[in-house]
């Protein structure tokens, strides 16, 4: 792990959505950050808050509803939820690019990909306006080279619904990596593609960050990606961090109860029945738990969950866990998900 | 591959979407099932794996009826289902069931759950009382009795699907054909349906054909696996031997991409073929094997001549002309 200035650094965000019939409390006070060079995960279900993490970070919340109350995104120091729209421009891009789930939705249906790409390259190059349209063209070449796809050429000509899902993908890819960002966020980069072509699209996203040197924050629900994407994990739960650690230590020892059981719950290759999963439901964002919000379906309930919320307890050099049972030492709880 | 509770038999099922030409006008059709077979024994859990536009799921909507074979037929309890076209007698839809994906699109926004499981009650067992088996069905999926008069928005996705499994069981099914019952929802859930579908297949004696992309989940559930490829079966096996041993290149192809969270899977996972290619459009399929197009053993045979199922071992089934005795004389 790269211990130089952090990149990014989220410091007590708060999202509200202020909706017909109150406030939802989406994140509620989220510290994450990404060290320059390094590739982070972000995990949680559905409706825990990740895309609503990444998409505070580029400001690409609808407001309203959403209401940032509290909070810092500093940005190679500075903050982005105060910068000044200009200088908001040159971020989004050369500074952070991003990669959505469905590249379906993420292309314009009504253009061809190279009135997509062609923007990008001139609104992010260096010499900006002065490049002629054919330097453009030829610079949009590259990427496309460069994430496997053949015949570039015609495929700048050619409008998204001429390609397979894994191919604009690829493209999505080509174009968010085509501006030499300093960090990526990949948002469920494989989960609308199949097995076999989610596969080659994270082998190629991977080589590719590893060649540039990308910073990476990979947000997904598959445990499996982020074990074999990141060096760093962040575990997510109804808006709040639980657990941060290097990825191999989460893997082999999830310490917080929802990492626990999220980690118990995956279906093994190597057999052996499927566990029960977590019992009870995703709090609502109205009136979520008091305390520690995952309290209703924690087997280890104790009192003061549900009064407080945790803090993050150093358990090890790199292993942090929002749970009062690691409360004030190291010494862990061992936790027997690693093979069954 | 005979005397099985369900017998698929050489089913192809064609949509025409268009033609081709102008003078000359050609049908174009997509071959979402081009000539499967295999066959679930009674009360195993049949395993039916693929990507998506394998037509894992064209086979399931044939076998409750929603679309007639465009040739081939599939047999239950040795009774052609199509003997009469889609027509079928009420006592044989009695008997196989199904639970779609998504239970937010499978459940009447506008009826409770009481009416929802009222409603098959009412046609295949008009002597109970209704309100009485609901209660019964709700209780088997573990759901409170309260919930009969919810509306399917109040439930969430997990509850919704159970609701979905209560559907089916109403009828006294003797098989249920399960369309990727979990991958609408999330892991934490999951194990909580797929326990439950586990424990009624113990308790009411039910066969499961269970169709799903998801591998993992495979290993957990299936006695049998077969896995399709562009509208046909690649290979049926034994689950354990099938994951021990597996003998197709596309098999192995699969088992190398999936993402795995230990070391002991990344052991057992197949790193002799790695995933390349894309998946061809079921429009326009390959010549002779399918798969050739992305296979790394593929041989000149392979883009001339369609394999035919060959028995690698004892109840281990591949269509590969790799497993072809002597692989030129064909």
């Amino acid at each position: 792990m790269a211990a130089s200035a952090p990149l990014l650094d989220i410091l007590d965000l708060a999202v509200h959505f202020r909706v017909y019939g109150g406030v939802l409390k989406v994140l509620d006070g989220v510290n994450f950050r990404v060290n320059t060079g390094e590739k982070v995960g972000l995990v949680g279900e559905t409706g825990c808050g990740k895309t609503t993490t990444m998409k505070a970070i580029l400001r690409i919340l609808p407001v309203p509803p959403a209401v940032i109350p509290h909070g810092e995104i500093r940005f190679k120091g500075e903050d982005i939820l105060k910068m000044k729209p200009d200088r908001l421009r040159k971020v989004r891009g050369r500074g952070i690019s991003m990669i959505f789930q469905d590249p379906t939705a993420a292309l314009n249906p009504v253009f061809t990909v190279g009135q997509q790409m062609e923007p990008v390259i001139q609104h992010t190059s260096p010499e900006g306006r002065r490049l002629s349209r054919r330097q453009v063209h030829d610079r949009a070449i590259t990427p496309l080279q460069e994430v496997g796809l053949p015949d570039a050429e015609r495929l700048l000509r050619s409008y998204p619904i001429q390609l397979s899902g894994g191919m604009r993908q690829r493209v999505c890819i080509g174009m968010a990596l085509s501006t030499n960002p300093e960090l990526l966020i990949a948002d469920e980069p494989g989960t609308s593609l199949d097995v076999t072509i989610q596969d080659q699209v994270l082998r190629l996203l991977h080589d590719l960050v590893q060649k540039k040197q990308t910073s990476v924050i990979l947000i997904t629900h598959t445990l499996g990606v982020v074990r074999e994407m990141t060096d760093r994990v962040y575990v997510m739960y109804a808006g709040n961090m639980v657990e941060l650690a290097a990825t191999h230590k989460l893997f082999s020892n999830p310490l917080h109860p929802y990492s626990q059981g999220l980690m118990k719950a995956v279906p093994r290759l190597t057999g052996g029945g499927v566990a029960e999963g977590i019992p009870g439901r995703i709090p609502t964002y109205q009136s979520p738990p008091t305390g520690c919000r995952f309290h209703p379906r924690c087997p280890h309930v104790m009192e003061i969950c549900r009064e407080l919320k945790p803090p993050f307890f150093k358990v090890d050099a790199d292993h942090e866990v929002a749970c009062f049972l690691y409360e004030g030492h190291g010494s862990a709880r061992t936790a027997e998900a690693g093979a069954q | 591959m005979n005397n099985g509770i369900l017998r698929v038999e050489g089913l192809k099922k064609h949509f025409l979407i268009g033609h081709r030409g102008v003078v000359k006008r050609e049908p174009v059709t997509v071959k979402a099932v081009d000539g499967v077979f295999f066959s679930v024994q009674k009360g195993e859990t049949f395993g039916l794996v693929g990507e998506s536009g394998s037509g894992k799921s064209t086979i399931a909507y044939i076998a409750v009826g929603m679309y007639q074979p465009s040739e081939g037929t599939i047999y239950f309890r040795d009774r052609d289902l199509f003997a009469d076209g889609l027509k079928r007698s009420r006592e044989l839809r009695k008997e196989l069931q199904i639970v779609f994906q998504d239970p937010g699109s499978s459940l009447n926004p506008r009826r409770t759950v009481r009416q929802i499981l009222e409603l098959p009650l009412s046609i295949h067992r008009p002597e109970e009382d209704p309100l009485q088996e609901a209660m019964r069905l709700l209780e088997m999926v573990e759901l409170p009795i309260e919930y009969l008069h919810k509306y399917p928005q109040m439930l969430s996705g997990g509850e919704k699907q159970m609701v979905a499994v209560a559907r089916a069981l109403a009828t006294n099914p003797s098989l249920i054909i399960l369309d990727e019952p979990t991958s609408a929802l999330d892991v934490s859930v999951q194990g909580k349906i797929i326990n439950l579908l586990i424990r009624l297949q113990r308790e009411l004696n039910l066969t499961y054909l269970f169709i799903t992309h998801d591998l993992s989940l495979m290993r957990n559930v299936a006695t049998r696996v077969a896995i399709m490829y562009l509208g046909k079966v690649c290979e049926v096996a034994e689950a354990s031997e099938f994951f021990q041993n597996p003998q197709h290149p596309y098999t192995q192809m699969l088992l190398s991409s999936i993402p795995v969270v230990s070391d002991e899977e990344d052991a057992i996972k197949s790193k002799k073929i790695v995933s390349t290619g894309e998946i061809p459009s079921p429009v326009n399929v390959p010549s002779g094997c399918s798969f050739h197009t992305r296979c790394p053993h593929v041989m000149d045979v392979c883009r001339r001549i369609d394999p035919v199922m060959v028995e690698t071992s004892r109840g281990h089934i591949a269509r590969c002309h790799l497993f072809e005795q002597p692989p030129e004389r064909k």
